[in-house]
């Protein structure tokens, strides 16, 4: 046994498989010791925040310090950031409308851009425009002028009293606060989902359930097809007749079929990750049953068996102690298949709404199906989706892997 | 041959089909014969001849489709574990490839204490049970010292032929049934286990069946043999009746079939089956 142990590690696809999903148990297991507090707890007021460092306003403002730093590129990265690229477009419109040669201008060399503009732009230049198009070149011209201007922000109060604003301070272009030194500073790896819960946090956790999920499906659908494998394939006969005979009503009537009908008729209130986990498992035993039978079946007229026979053991030890270790080594990697299918199924299940109930816990194909209902893939939000697509096949990647592995260790002509 | 010690075994039309329909394939076509007390008979006959389904025949390891099969004079009664248990304890075997016959998984030591419990119930101490297993492995030539947490497969395809006869020993049943022991090995080990076979026949007046394609080994061993072609019993007698004056076209070439030594081997008198 110890022997086996170590040839399994000899095999590369195992031991890659086996570290992707350590490396998976451990960002479950570290993760909420740095991020505290309820995975679905709503954050954000309004849905899908981009993945990035949100610093408070306000706290930044009444930072205990404030650093001037006169940075070169400081101005044009704020004129580049403020004057957006429908902009720039508009003003190339404009320009070469007036005459100037289309090659000349660069609408992402805003300093270039810039100069060209204020060299040639006439407010009282019609260009055969309608009046709105003139208003709103005036006003975009307006708003370039404000963005050159050199002086800083204001900061007024209110008076309690008069009810008059008060200047208390001034911010000036070259003001610095350290973020260190702001109070609230928070880092949203992956942004916001539509309900506004951090997504980065919701995964983790998600994944752990998923995991937990596809364990438990995988242990039952594992164990109920290698009790009946086992019965139908040493025993035979009329017992062996009944289980296939249900296994081939299983096998005709497609499993996600029943599983749909199943979850659905179970109602959305009283789905919980552990009844649906149940659920996968009871309805996904039939390919373990077929296959561990036709192994028990070659193995049962072996001599060891006779032998065993011919000892006067019962058929429950012979089973126990004669057959199943002969097959053990196939049922671990049924299990690890079972798994990685569970972890599928679920999501295939919530995906289409008939998951877990929402409030409880995050799982993969929750997370997914709500991206899908706020339309994540079709406003651009990768962050709802992307990293849970990405969870979802590192799990079973990892799991396949090991299958992989483990066969080519038990099956010696896999070998290379 | 009746030494004077009556019906042993015995079998009436023994037949066994496998398959049904087009694929149907039978195996053992109405055999019938009887084996007496301590008596060393063997069944001869090519590889597809049926000598190993009948041989699972009578150790009930394979029901029959048809015919029967009495014991010590009475019918044979195998229908529940009990019944099956007390069966086995008179009959016994030895399998042909010895690098299959052990659960890879069990030591040694529990081979052979299975045998132990079998025969004498759980009761004994434990002093008596290593008493008894090293006196089964000096009966077999071998160091139960040696063995003891060691696995069978570590051992070479004699000794584990050998390990076979030591458990036979502790389980003293009335008749051994050694369905081509020997032909997995080596032909230095082959003497030494066929002459602890036959010492178990002398020592513990086993009843040998010895199931074999080999004919001048049949010769060697048996006093009584029966010839197997197609599942059928086509000759059968004393040892010297059937291999000396052979009747059947078959036995003949059988016995032309076996390779001498100091003699050219003859091929014109091979007769090669033309069914």
């Amino acid at each position: 046994m110890k022997h086996t142990l170590r040839q399994v590690f000899h095999s590369g696809k195992f031991v890659a498989g086996f570290c992707i999903l350590v490396a998976l148990l451990l960002l479950i297991a570290i993760y909420p010791l740095f991020v505290k507090g309820d995975p679905l707890a709503i954050i954000g007021q309004g849905t899908f925040f981009p993945p990035g460092t949100y610093v408070n306003t306000y706290d930044s403002i009444y930072a205990p310090n404030t650093y001037t730093l006169n940075l070169k590129d400081a101005a044009a990265n704020r004129i580049a950031q403020r004057l957006p690229e429908k902009d720039r477009e508009e003003m190339k419109t404009w320009l070469v409308a007036y005459g100037i040669p289309e090659e000349q201008i660069d609408v992402n060399d805003i300093k270039a851009l810039l100069d060209i503009w204020f060299e040639n732009y006439d407010p009282n230049e019609s260009l055969g425009m309608i009046y709105a198009k003139q208003r709103y070149y005036q006003r975009l011209n307006d708003s370039i002028r404000n963005l050159l201007s050199i002086e800083g922000v204001i900061l007024a109060e209110k008076n309690p009293e008069t009810g008059e604003l008060q200047e208390v301070g001034i911010v000036n272009q070259t003001d610095y606060v350290n973020i260190n030194e702001v109070a609230n500073v928070r880092v949203l790896p992956l942004g916001t989902d539509n309900f506004g819960r951090d997504v980065l946090t919701e995964l983790v956790r998600a994944t752990a359930v998923s995991l937990e999920i596809g364990l438990v499906a995988g242990v039952i659908a594992t164990l109920i097809g290698l009790t009946l494998g086992l019965l139908a394939g040493y025993i035979g006969g009329w017992v062996d007749d009944f289980i296939m005979f249900i296994t081939n009503l299983f096998t005709v009537i497609p499993s996600f079929v029943l599983l749909i009908l199943i979850s659905f008729s179970i109602g959305q209130e009283k789905r919980g990750a552990v009844t649906i986990a149940i659920v996968i498992g009871l309805t996904s035993w039939v390919w373990t049953t077929r296959a561990v039978r036709s192994q028990v079946m070659s193995l049962r007229n072996r001599d060891h068996v006779n032998l065993s026979k011919l000892s006067g053991h019962s058929i429950f030890y012979i089973i126990t102690h004669d057959i199943f270790p002969y097959i053990a080594s196939y049922v671990v990697m049924a299990l690890i298949l079972q798994i990685s299918s569970a972890i599928l199924a679920e999501a295939s299940l919530s995906i289409l709404g008939l998951g877990p109930r929402t409030t409880d816990v995050p799982t993969l194909g929750l997370m997914m199906n709500w991206a899908m209902i706020y339309q994540a893939h079709i406003m651009g939000r990768w962050w709802a989706y992307l990293p849970v697509i990405i969870m979802i096949a590192l799990i079973t990647f990892s799991m396949n892997l090991m299958n992989t592995g483990l066969d080519q260790v038990f099956n010696p002509t896999l070998r290379e | 041959m009746d030494n004077g010690s009556g019906s042993c075994l015995k079998c009436i039309d023994l037949t066994k089909i496998y398959g049904m329909g087009r694929t149907k394939t039978l195996a053992v076509d109405h055999v019938s014969l009887e084996i007496h007390n301590k008596e060393i008979v063997s069944i001869v006959g090519e590889s597809g001849s049926g000598k190993t389904t009948l041989a699972k025949l009578l150790l009930g390891l394979t029901e029959p489709t048809e015919g029967e099969i009495y014991f010590l004079g009475k019918k044979r009664d195998i229908s529940t574990h009990k019944k099956r248990l007390e069966y086995w304890k008179n009959i016994q075997a030895i399998f042909q490839d010895p690098y299959s016959s052990y659960n890879i998984f069990r030591k040694i030591d529990d081979v052979l204490l299975d045998c132990i419990n079998m025969r004498d119930g759980k009761n004994i101490s434990r002093e008596e049970k290593v008493h008894m297993m090293s006196e089964a492995c000096r009966f077999v030539n071998m160091k139960f010292e040696e063995l003891t947490n060691k696995y069978p497969f570590e051992l070479s395809g004699g000794q584990m032929q050998r390990l076979m006869i030591a458990r036979v020993f502790l389980l003293k049943p009335k008749i051994l049934i050694a369905d081509e022991p020997t032909s997995m090995i080596d032909a230095c080990s082959r003497a030494t286990i066929l002459d602890m076979l036959l010492k178990l026949n002398a020592e513990e007046g086993t009843t040998l069946i010895f199931i074999t394609h080999d004919i001048g080994l049949a010769y060697y061993l048996s006093q009584t043999v029966y010839i197997m072609k197609k599942g059928r019993i086509v000759e059968s007698g004393t040892a010297e009746e059937v291999i000396l004056h052979p009747k059947e076209a078959y036995t003949k070439r059988l016995i032309s079939d076996v390779p001498k030594i100091r003699e050219e081997w003859d091929l014109s008198t091979v007769v090669y089956s033309t069914e």
